[in-house]
């Protein structure tokens, strides 16, 4: 059976989520070494612009679109059209590893038991089927996993694929809603947070508070950076369980996952869970009182010192140097 | 109301003793074991509904023979009773038998809510609770930071965390629930609560007590691992230290050497 690959898009503000453009990139790489072909879904109220954005990816997109979709939990009706593309002979599905995704992969590993690869940070087609690589164990190691059978499912973090628009764009075909694979819940309401950002992910510098910054004014010194660096401004689960900073600013495995070209840490230690979601930036620089915190051991600069006395100095000699 | 809570004694993160053993799978020995952080932001928030509205807090745990061990820490800290699935033949399980045992398990208690940690930090693909709600049925309320139950009209409200703040959503009960650490602290056991938990029941199942085919036979999962590598190296940093200025200038100079200004 020639293999068909399905990459599931997601949208945030109307528009196709970065990560889903890696997704369908991925996705159409796979099926171009095993022979087989790549598709895309789309499942939303308003799909017309993220399914065209998709189709730059792919050869076909699947749009599926109803008014119920709009006061719904999404994941359930999702996991419904995905079951249905199943019965019609896809063979791999690929998703982020964001919430989303990973409730959709969790409902078709529960009603199909399909094999589900976690937290792909690349994949390959090797022989039968995909083989991914995945950091596991907060980076200790690094696995190569594949699916002892010819379906199943992908999860990709963030960052890991390059995505790159297909030579010729793909048609766009819409259908009628398929039922949801449980009760779907009900939303009531969407609640934006004052100082809650979308942008870490996609940020090329992010700087992150920990525990050091002591406060939520302390906070204010990690924005003041982030802004002069050109940056945003993230934190950890101490900081956040602190209550000094939203839960949606959090990097680290609970939280958000991110690749800057720089990341500069304030007054954090380094924890597993904190590293798994930052260490694959591409220069890391922290801030530390602790010359033991964890965190020097993957800093590429280590700064011995008070982070209230390096932060500021470190604000006024960028803008120094910019300014002479 | 009857809470169910998967709980998953994992690795202590804190120990940084996690490995992997030379068949690919987590060396269970290496590490002291703890319940997964998620899962008891979980159980926090199950003890506190059930302080509030009555009822009992139903630990279920999928896990090696000591995973009695974490069940009584979680017992000790107030959940009720505890279940514990445990058979030679689900060592190693990937996720598909993974959720069908938790299902079939958790189908044997009629539970108002079923809750679960959003990932784990040992396995972290996040998909259990899903799995869980989609064998049995039932609607899914993920990545939450509050709980409500209305027992009386027999739903449930869920903040779920969103990429700009939280949703507000809502479902009729039985429903399964990922919990997240804006829950809340979990709450420490108490001497009264470890003393309490000594005459608590853990009901041990096997595969046969379950009934059905809920694992393939030999150990044949849906996924295997092929090769485990060491991460890439980082290049050893350089620490330096001395008057803020200095360091800020040294700062930017490498920054500047990356580009990166």
């Amino acid at each position: 059976m020639p293999a068909t690959i399905l990459a599931v898009g997601e949208i945030a503000d109307g528009r196709l989520t970065k990560l889903s453009t890696e997704v369908a990139t991925l996705a159409r790489g796979l099926a171009e070494v095993a022979g087989g072909t790549a598709l895309g879904l789309v499942v939303d109220p308003a799909p017309d612009a993220a399914a065209g954005q998709l189709a730059a990816f792919v050869p076909r997109v699947i749009v599926v679109t109803s008014p119920a979709l709009t006061g719904e939990v999404a994941a359930p009706h999702v996991a419904g059209e995905i079951v249905r593309l199943l019965s019609e002979g896809v063979t791999h599905v690929v998703l982020g590893a964001t919430t989303d995704g990973r409730d959709i992969a969790g409902m078709l590993v529960g009603l199909t038991g399909m094999g589900m690869l976690a937290n792909a940070d690349e994949a390959s087609w090797a022989d039968e089927g995909p083989v991914i690589r995945s950091s596991v164990l907060g980076g200790k190691a690094v696995t190569n996993s594949a699916l002892t059978s010819g379906s199943g499912l992908i999860t990709l973090r963030p960052g890991g694929v390059t995505a790159e628009e297909a030579a010729a764009a793909g048609v766009v075909e819409t259908r009628e809603p398929s039922a949801p694979v449980t009760p779907a819940a009900i939303v009531l309401d969407r609640v934006a947070e004052a100082g809650a950002v979308v942008s870490l992910e996609d940020a090329s510098v992010v700087v992150v508070g920990g525990r050091g910054i002591g406060s939520a004014e302390g906070f204010a010194l990690v924005e003041d950076l982030a802004e002069v660096l050109g940056g945003v401004a993230g934190a950890t689960r101490a900081s956040v369980d602190a209550g000094w900073v939203p839960y949606s600013r959090q990097v680290g495995q609970t939280g958000r996952v991110v690749k800057p070209a720089l990341y500069l840490g304030l007054g954090v230690s380094g924890a597993m869970q904190h590293r798994v979601g930052m260490q694959g930036s591409g220069a890391i620089v922290a801030v530390n009182r602790d010359r033991d915190a964890p965190i020097a051991e993957i800093a590429d600069l280590f700064v011995l010192g008070d982070l209230f006395e390096v932060g500021p100095a470190l604000v006024a000699e960028i803008r120094a140097r910019r300014g002479g | 109301m009857r809470i169910v809570v998967l709980t998953k004694p994992v690795p202590d993160p804190d120990a940084r003793a996690e490995r992997l053993g030379p068949d690919h799978r987590l060396d269970r020995a290496a590490s002291p074991t703890v319940i997964n952080g998620n899962d008891e932001y979980a159980l926090e928030a199950a003890l506190q509904l059930v302080e509030a509205h009555g009822g009992e807090v139903v630990i279920l745990s999928m896990a090696p023979a000591n995973g009695t061990e974490t069940i009584r820490k979680a017992l000790s800290m107030g959940a009720h009773r505890g279940i514990l699935v445990t058979d030679p033949a689900l060592a190693g399980a990937d996720m598909p038998t993974t959720i069908r045992v938790l299902a079939a398990a958790a189908a044997t208690e009629s539970f108002d809510l079923l809750l679960g940690g959003l990932d784990t930090s040992d396995g972290a693909a996040g998909a259990v609770t899903a799995g869980v709600a989609a064998r049995l049925g039932v609607p899914l309320l993920s990545a939450a930071a509050a709980i409500e139950p209305d027992p009386a009209a027999g739903r449930v409200r869920v903040r779920r965390l969103s990429t700009k703040g939280y949703d507000l959503i809502e479902a009729p009960m039985p429903a399964a629930i990922s919990c997240t650490q804006a829950l809340g602290a979990p709450r420490y056991p108490s001497l009264r609560g470890i003393m309490a938990a000594r005459s608590r029941e853990i009901v041990i199942l096997s595969l046969n007590d379950l009934g059905g085919d809920l694992a393939p036979a030999g150990g044949a999962w849906a996924t295997t691992v092929l090769a485990v590598d060491l991460p890439p190296a980082r290049a050893a940093g350089r620490v330096i230290s001395g008057p803020a200025a200095d360091t800020a200038r040294e700062m930017v100079d490498f920054l500047a050497s990356r580009g990166l200004v």
